[in-house]
Formats: C-alpha cells, structure tokens, sequence
C-alpha cells in the first residue's frame, strides 16, 4: 500500500463512526460598520499610518509631480511594463524593467520600485498585489529598499478582508502588504525593514467614478 | 512499528526541567515582560471586531468539518495543486517526509535551502536530516537565526528567542556569524535596529543565491490548490518567490475547503498572535506561475502522528490549532517555566497536549506534560478555533494514569498506566476509604492535630514527588469538626 492510501485509509478509520460535523456558520459580519467611500479610505489612510507606512494623496493630475517627489533621492527605479507612462513622467529616476534575464542580485542595486495595487483593505491597512501589468513580478517590491504602490480610490479600496477576498483571484500569486517589512523578535521592540523594504510610499489616488 | 519523531532528543520530564526553569531570574523577567506584552496588545486587537465570538465559532466549525472529511479535502486539495503545476508528495511519518525533502533537494545539485520558519521541519527535524546529507539549511527567521547560531532550540511558536534578551542577543552574532556566511559588524551594540541590521546583511547574500528554498504554510486551500503564508519580515517573501525550487512541508490538518475560509482564519490569526490587525506580509500561491516564483514547487503532506490523533475523539480538537500562540501568552505555568520544559517543538498549552498525542505518551516528557497546567482555563479563553485544552489535559491525564484505548501507527492499542503514578492511585484509594467511614475519618483527623509537631517539610518516600514542588500545608492544632462541636455544637 502506498503512503497516501494508507494516510488516507487511516483518515477513514478514525472518522467512519462519526456524524457529520454541523454546517460551517457564516453569521460573522462582511465588514465591521458602515462607512462612506471617504470615510473607508481615511480608515485606509490610518491604518496603513499606524503600521509606518507613509500615506499620501493626490489626483490624476498631481500624480506625476508627487512620485516626483517621491522618488527625488532615488536614481533608479524598478517599473513595472504595464504602468502608465504619464506616472513617471516628472521623475528624473532611470527605469529599469524587471527582465526575465536578471537575478535577484542584479535587482539588488535598484533604489525604488513604483506599482499599481489590486486591492486595497482599510479595515487591516493592507494593500494586495496580484501580479497584474502594473505590479509586475513579486520580486519587484520586495528586492529595492523603498516601494511606492498607488492605490485607485475609491475603485480599489474595500472595508473588510471578506471584501477582499471576493474580488481576488487565488490562481494569481498574491502579495498582501501591511505596512513595511517588520519585526518584534529582539524583546519584542517593532523594528521596521527586514529583509522587505524599508520604506513604504503608498499613494491614495482620487479617481472620481466613471 | 513506526516512531514519531518530533526532532528533538530526549528531555528530562516536565517538572524537572520546568523546575530548573523558574530558578533562572533572566529567563523569568524576559518571559514575563514578553508575554504580558503582547497579552495585552491581543486583548486590545480582539476587541475590535466586535463579531470575535462569531470568527470564532466559524473558525471552529471550519476545521471540525475539514478534519470529518478530511480524506476528501487532501484529495481535492492534491488535485488542485497537481493541476497548477505542482507536484505532491505524501509522507506517513518523520523519516519519510525528510527522506522526500533531501531527495529533492539533492536532485536539483544544490547543497544549501534557505528556510521560512515552519514548525513542521522543526517537528521532523528536518535541519539535522538535511546536514547528515550534507546539505546546509539556513533559517531565515529572525528569532530562528538567532535561535540556530546560539545552538538552541525555540522556546515559542511566534517569538522562538524570546527567552533571550539583546546582550544575549548580541554576543551570539559577534561570535557565531562569520562561521556561517557574512560575520557581525565588529562593533555590533545590543540596540534592536542595529541587530536586525546585521540579520539583514548576513542573510541578504543568501537570499540572492539561494537556488532552493523550504517552508511550510499556515494554510492549503483544497478547492485551489493555493498555499498561505503569514509573516513579517519579509523573509518568508524571499524564500517563497525568488529560488527556483520551492519545497513546502505541511501537516495535513492545515487544510481548509475553500479560498473563502480564509477571511475567518485571516481575521482571527493575526490579531491572536501577533496582536495586529494583519501581519505586515502574507503570501499566496497555487502552483507555479510562468516567469514568476520557483519553477518548481513540491508539496509534502505530513501525517507524522496527525491520524492517530484525529483517531481521539476528544483529543483531535488538537488539530484545530492554527499556530497562533495565544495560549502560551496567557498561561501562567508556561509564564514562569519557559518553552523548553515542554520538551518539543510545541511549547505551552497547546504543546501539553498536541505533543503526547503526536509522539504517544511512553516518554517520561510526555506522561509528564498534561500535568504542565494548573486547569485555568485561560488558554481555552483566548483560543481563536476555541479548543478545549482543559478537557484534552484532563482526558490524557486519565489515559496516562489508567491506560486505555489509543491509536499509534494508524493501530489501535491499548495502553497500560504510566510508571510513577501508583502512588496516586494508593492515595486516592486511601482517601475514598476515609471519606466512606466518617468515624475513621475523625480518629484520623485527630492522630494528625495531636502529631502536628512532628510534621516534616517534605513527605518522605512516594509523597515526596508531590512536596518536591508543593508546600505541605499546616495541620491545625484541632480538627475542624472537633472545633465546631465545641463552639456550636450546644446551639441548634
């Protein structure tokens, strides 16, 4: 018998006798209070706060002179291929792109990293990435030392983790985000930038709906 | 017959080590202030989602309807994974599981892994399998870092160095990095920043190098085939996205039906552990993705004692457990004894009876930890899939003393008392006798207040277990009963 049957057949043998178990109760609630489209990203806005990242924000037109700004000591950065050129264009930084070709090491030298998100979630301060054209590859915010992720408010931004859920595609690789790399191990004082990047920017971006 | 090895060597019994244990001030003062800390933290993030009792009651229900269909899920769950291009293997016991891994990780020509925190590879000691193959494994946790080149072992599920303070901390780096990869700063101070400073150099060029990475995962999703991982550092991020090879090893208990349930598991792990309304980073992936992440990605499912302890109808609520150490941070013996009395890569309370249920309870460390408690109940309180600790503890502590029926190897046994509680059991048979003859009961009680003089500090021969770690009380100069007799006994 092979290890999985025989796995399995003793997964079989402790829980033959036993009842179904009760259905799953799902009473829990979707989000936690009811907030309007501004109320949810000044939440976004707090929380993100609260776990040190820095929080700005701006319109379409203000975009390009705010990652300008952003990224004023960066003297490269990391682009994804689908973000809109017009983001970038007032910064001084030189692009590279994320090539099959290059190793992890090659990216090591790059300051700053500037993506587009998925989704963001105010009531955890989290913003997801999911690989898409203007996120690129998951190494791209993880590699430099400062990563600048603009989110779509508010077409991009939910209350809850249910929420959020809902609307991701777990057949994509999924990077959930909660304020920078951190960690609490030496006698539990929070230091930030591990391994991931020191700094996050993440900029709200107001973009009235369609 | 088929051993189930939690990769540590054999450890004295509880009381014994725990005894060595509360006699370290150092250790105390850190544990005290850790846990206390983020008891307090967890306390504040709960209240916040005012529907925790409802999270928790799904969370619960989650995992008692995964493990009834468990077959089921691991099945669905293989197919899921196999369909995104990963491949699955199945391994019954530690041996197994570690003879997969070095097997895989040979079969790339590689001789070095970088490793996400995982108490699975701790539990089948995967670290020590993998260098007898010659193969280096890094950890790349912070704490784990610090834990692998100070020689320990863990003595938390979250903070595994937490009963080390930052001088400990410090001297550790400056004399055991340079044997290892990049070595300490030569003026490396005790401040926190500075050290995880020097974590973050030395481990960066193995990060960039690495060619083949291993983890386990906090949670699988059968319906997607797709795997979860919390953490914070950014470490897991490395290891889960840039090697070309991604080997995960996870107990079968972790797998959850639908992508859905992770919005219970995701509000509730957190917040329980950490005390954060989300862990700075989580990662998920199903399968392999072209041109993003390993190429290769291969799933160990473990069982290593995780059937016999579903085969417990009281004990297999031990599997709920996500990991999130809640318990050890509101128990007061784990408070005072410290991780490594517990014997295992499981500490605290959720430790007293996952380990006896996994390993058996033959060893003296294992018939000894469902005693590590004093029955208060808080672990059960705190608990985010509301396991029932208590009602384990005292259910092994009856198989313990009495034998009984119990499952190892996927075989059903019956178990004969432990060694060393005979004399509880002569007591309580002496003190049943007592009670049925009220008469006996009074003469008895009346030898005692007229010895009381001759009362030692310490019983002698088999009591002396019990007053090694108990103050024998004061035996009053009258018996109650005599006394109320001559106070009241006149007035009704």
């Amino acid at each position: 018998m092979s290890t999985k049957d025989r796995i399995l057949s003793r997964i079989r043998r402790a829980t033959a006798q036993n009842p179904d178990a009760p259905p799953i109760p799902r009473d829990y609630l979707r989000t936690h209070g009811t907030r309007t489209p501004a109320e949810t990203a000044d939440l976004l806005a707090a929380h993100l706060t609260e776990y040190r990242a820095r929080v700005h924000r701006t319109d379409e037109d203000g975009l390009p002179l705010l990652l300008a700004r952003l990224l004023s000591a960066s003297r490269t950065v990391l682009v994804p291929l689908g973000l809109p050129p017009h983001w970038l264009s007032a910064a001084d930084a030189t692009r590279i792109h994320d090539r099959a070709g290059s190793t992890p090491r090659d990216l090591d030298g790059v300051d700053s990293a500037v993506t587009g998100c998925a989704l963001a979630i105010a009531e955890t301060g989290t913003i997801v990435l999911d690989g898409g054209p203007d996120q690129g590859r998951r190494r791209i915010t993880l590699i430099p030392d400062h990563h600048v992720c603009v989110v779509r408010v508010p077409a991009q931004v939910v209350d809850s983790v249910p929420q959020a859920l809902e609307r991701l595609d777990p057949a994509r690789p999924l990077t959930w985000i909660s304020g920078p790399s951190a960690t609490s191990d030496i006698e539990l004082d929070r230091v930030e930038g591990v391994h991931g990047p020191r700094t996050l920017d993440v900029v709200l971006l107001d973009t009235p709906a369609q | 017959m088929t051993r189930t090895n939690l990769g540590m060597p054999s450890f004295p019994p509880f009381p014994e080590a725990a005894g060595e244990a509360v006699r370290d001030e150092v250790l105390r003062a850190n544990l005290r202030r850790a846990t206390h800390t983020i008891r307090d933290k967890r306390a504040r993030a709960v209240t916040e989602l005012t529907d925790w009792d409802r999270l928790r009651a799904a969370g619960k229900a989650v995992k008692d309807h995964t493990l009834r269909h468990l077959d089921h899920y691991l099945l669905q769950l293989e197919a899921s994974v196999t369909a995104a291009g990963g491949t699955v293997h199945w391994a019954a016991d530690a041996d197994e599981a570690n003879r997969i891994v070095t097997g895989l990780v040979l079969a790339t020509g590689e001789r070095e892994v970088v490793k996400v925190k995982s108490m699975a590879t701790q539990e089948i000691g995967l670290n020590e399998a993998l260098e007898a193959a010659g193969i280096a494994a890094y950890e790349t946790d912070l704490a784990e870092l610090i834990v692998q080149l100070g020689h320990d072992r863990p003595s938390h599920i979250l903070v595994p160095a937490i009963h080390r303070n930052r001088d400990e901390i410090r001297d550790i780096f400056r004399s055991e990095m340079a044997s290892w990869g990049r070595p300490a700063p030569e003026d490396l101070g005790d401040d926190p920043r500075e050290l995880a400073e020097a974590a973050r150099l030395h481990l960066r060029e193995k990060f960039l190098r690495a060619k083949v990475a291993v983890s386990g995962a906090n949670f699988m999703v059968a319906e997607t085939g797709t795997m979860v991982v919390l953490e914070s550092e950014g470490n897991g991020r490395m290891c889960l996205t840039l090697p070309e090879t991604l080997i995960s090893v996870v107990g079968i208990e972790k797998v959850v039906p639908a992508f859905r349930d992770l919005e219970v598991f995701l509000q509730t792990l957190p917040r329980s552990s950490t005390a954060e309304r989300m862990n700075p980073y989580t990662t998920m992936w199903t399968g392999t993705t072209d041109g993003d992440g390993p190429s290769a990605f291969h799933l160990v499912l473990l069982d290593n004692g995780r059937t016999d302890t579903l085969a417990d109808e009281t004990g297999r609520q031990a599997l709920r457990c996500i990991r999130c150490s809640a318990c050890l941070n509101v128990c007061p013996v784990y408070e005072r004894a410290g991780g490594h009395a517990y014997g295992s890569v499981y500490p605290g309370p959720i430790g007293a009876i996952l380990s006896p249920q996994l390993r058996g309870t033959g060893s003296d460390i294992d018939a000894t930890l469902p005693y590590a408690s004093t029955l208060c109940g808080a672990c059960y309180e705190v608990c985010p899939v509301a396991i029932d600790i208590p009602e384990v503890l005292v259910h092994l502590r009856e198989r313990v003393v009495q034998g009984g029926p119990a499952t190892r190897a996927g075989v059903r046994v019956r178990l004969r008392p432990a060694h060393g509680h005979t004399a509880e059991r002569a007591a309580m048979r002496a003190a049943r006798l007592l009670l049925d003859h009220p008469g006996a009961l009074r003469t008895a009680e009346r030898l005692l207040a007229r010895a009381r003089r001759l009362r030692p500090r310490r019983l002698p021969g088999p009591g002396r277990a019990w007053t090694d770690t108990r103050a024998l009380p004061d035996i009053p100069a009258e018996p109650f009963r005599d006394w109320w007799l001559r106070e009241r006994g006149n007035r009704h």
